[in-house]
């Protein structure tokens, strides 16, 4: 039987862009090139390299989000993926993760799965929780933050690599697996695959294919409020010397008035 | 008094210091009832005590060790529904913020992660996070269910409060995903004898400038001098040069220590997002360019392997 994989991805502001807030407190995502977040191409590739290792896969690529996140499944289906969902609802706008979670889970489960694989975390909200989150609401095991990983007859090991040890995992599918940046370095897209991607089919889902209200997400039904977002002040010009021999000594003597040394 | 619920984060009953801060923040908030979990969890009790925790609930049983995150949520939803909490406290780890989240998620509640300061408010607490690489502040807060809420290391300080610290058994019945994910072994990583890098004062990191693996021996011998940790650069981690539990940005730890030293570091913004609400920084890098720089309380343009053993053996001089 085929393993049908899905991919969490996130479309996300260009982290080296000058990222912003909207009037409502929302990450503002028009102001600002997107693109797919760095973090979700470990797990496309991870998806890819377990198809590749399975006898019959198919990866579905899934993402939440504005017209033009869009993008984010063609940069995945241009690596190789080989369909995508798109979420897309006016009602969705400011949801949380409580709520980004709900959809994804519902998704996930009208698309049908084997195994889930996101990024460790998105490169704008940074949260990380999305992962655990979709593992209790799906209610299978969670296999999270994985620098190597393995899916054979019907089973999941990976190694965690957390602050006190290394751990090695084991689930049995269906799972929710997240990847981090040190599970290998993701494919760019052939001309060839970005060629295919065009014709690689994309549905549309709203709330309403999914069964959820309007009740349920988006920012009025949030279970979090951003009150303010304030820039922070620049840092204030320090004192900057060249080394002419001494600058060591220089430095020092900074960190002993500092009260370092 | 509204009690608050802290989850503690401890080795073998030894409390790691973030948790000791939560205990100031949960101050704040209410009388803090602490939650340990696993081997030495009671051995934890006369710290936290000392540190403000009316009670510690505490719970020991083989699954906390051998399978992944969710034996621990269902404890801490015990002690969750024992307590009625005004607000669930955890650090924020990675194992941290995934039993948060789902606790949250179980409970009905929101969840805000990485809180930077936690004051009460009229309207429950008020967290401070840092977003888009620490370029801006928020406040926020949660507005359905039961606060709760992951705290970085670094976020408040440790004061001496001295409490009861009741010690009570806290009953747990383990639902039917506890045992999902086994743990088939655990290494436990070397101790380098070094502070843990979230926790550090002080920070010294290297970057694409330090040029090899060899060379991080300068980095450790400033970073001993101070008593510091030794960060990483993503460049340098993805070289190979250093292990990637040191690498400090987005992708790695983010750290907020009084004293950063960013030396070879040119400050991409991947760099930046780990280390820039740090007290004071100091860099030192050849490039008078490099973005580092505009982030600096002093800076030094110059050759690392010139400027770092200097300071280093005047650091050594100067502490006699």
């Amino acid at each position: 039987m085929s393993l049908r994989i899905v991919v969490c991805v996130k479309y996300v502001p260009d982290a080296t862009g000058d990222r912003h807030f909207a009037d409502d407190l929302t990450v503002d995502r028009d102001d600002v090139d997107g693109l797919l977040s760095e973090l979700d191409e470990y797990a496309v590739e991870q998806a890819l390299q377990i198809a590749e290792e399975a006898d019959d896969a198919e990866i579905t690529v899934l993402t939440v989000g504005p017209e033009d996140a869009k993008d984010a499944l063609r940069k995945a289906l241009s690596m190789g993926a080989d369909k995508a969902v798109h979420v897309e609802d006016d009602d969705l706008h400011g949801s949380d993760v409580i709520g980004t979670s709900l959809v994804l889970a519902k998704a996930i489960e009208k698309a049908g799965y084997d195994l889930v694989v996101t990024g460790m975390a998105s490169t704008d909200g940074t949260m990380g929780v999305l992962p655990a989150l979709l593992a209790e609401r799906l209610g299978v095991p969670q296999v999270t933050l994985l620098s190597e990983v393995k899916v054979e007859d019907g089973t999941v090991t990976g190694r965690r690599d957390g602050d006190a040890a290394s751990e090695q995992l084991e689930a049995s599918l269906p799972a929710v697996v997240s990847v981090t940046d040190q599970s290998g370095e993701a494919r760019y897209p052939s001309f060839k695959g970005i060629m295919a991607a065009k014709k690689k089919p994309v549905e549309s889902w709203d709330l309403s294919d999914l069964d959820i209200e309007a009740e349920e997400v988006g920012l009025e039904n949030a279970y979090t409020v951003v009150d303010s977002a304030a820039q922070r002040p620049a840092r204030t010009a320090g004192t900057i010397v060249k080394d002419e021999g001494e600058g060591g000594k220089q430095l020092a003597e900074f960190l002993a008035g500092q009260k370092f040394i | 008094m509204a009690e608050v619920l802290v989850y503690v984060d401890h080795v073998d009953g030894a409390v790691r210091k973030p948790t000791l801060e939560l205990l100031t923040l949960a101050r704040r908030i209410g009388e803090p009832v602490a939650v340990a979990l696993g081997a030495g969890a009671a051995d934890t009790a006369a710290v936290l005590a000392e540190h403000g925790a009316v009670k510690v609930l505490t719970a020991d049983a083989p699954e906390f060790a051998e399978y992944l995150v969710v034996p621990k949520v269902d404890a801490l939803q015990a002690a969750y529904e024992a307590v009625s909490p005004a607000a669930v406290l955890v650090p924020s780890s990675a194992e941290g913020k995934e039993i948060a989240a789902r606790l949250a998620l179980r409970i009905g509640s929101g969840i805000i992660t990485d809180a930077v300061d936690l004051e009460a408010g009229d309207e429950g607490p008020v967290a401070t996070q840092s977003a888009f690489a620490a370029s801006f502040t928020t406040k926020s807060r949660v507005s359905k269910g039961t606060p709760v809420i992951t705290v970085k290391p670094n976020s408040a300080p440790v004061e001496a409060a001295p409490a009861a610290g009741a010690v009570e058994a806290l009953a747990v019945t383990f639902g039917a995903l506890a045992t999902g994910t086994k743990v088939t072994s655990r290494t436990p990583r070397e101790s380098t004898g070094r502070p843990e890098l979230t926790e550090a004062a002080i920070v010294v990191s290297g970057g694409r400038g330090v040029n090899g693996a060899e060379n991080f021996g300068i980095i450790e011998a400033l970073a001993d001098s101070l008593g510091a940790a030794v960060g990483a650069s993503r460049a340098a981690v993805d070289a190979g040069w250093y292990p990637h539990s040191n690498q400090v940005g987005q992708t790695g730890k983010s750290v907020s220590p009084q004293l950063y030293i960013a030396s070879g570091i040119s400050g991409a913004i991947q760099h930046r997002a780990g280390m820039q609400t740090s007290k004071t920084i100091v860099a030192i890098n050849k490039d008078a360019e490099a973005p580092i720089f505009d982030l600096v309380d002093y800076g030094v343009v110059g050759d690392l392997f010139q400027v770092v053993p200097q300071l280093t053996e005047e650091i050594k001089a100067r502490k006699g």
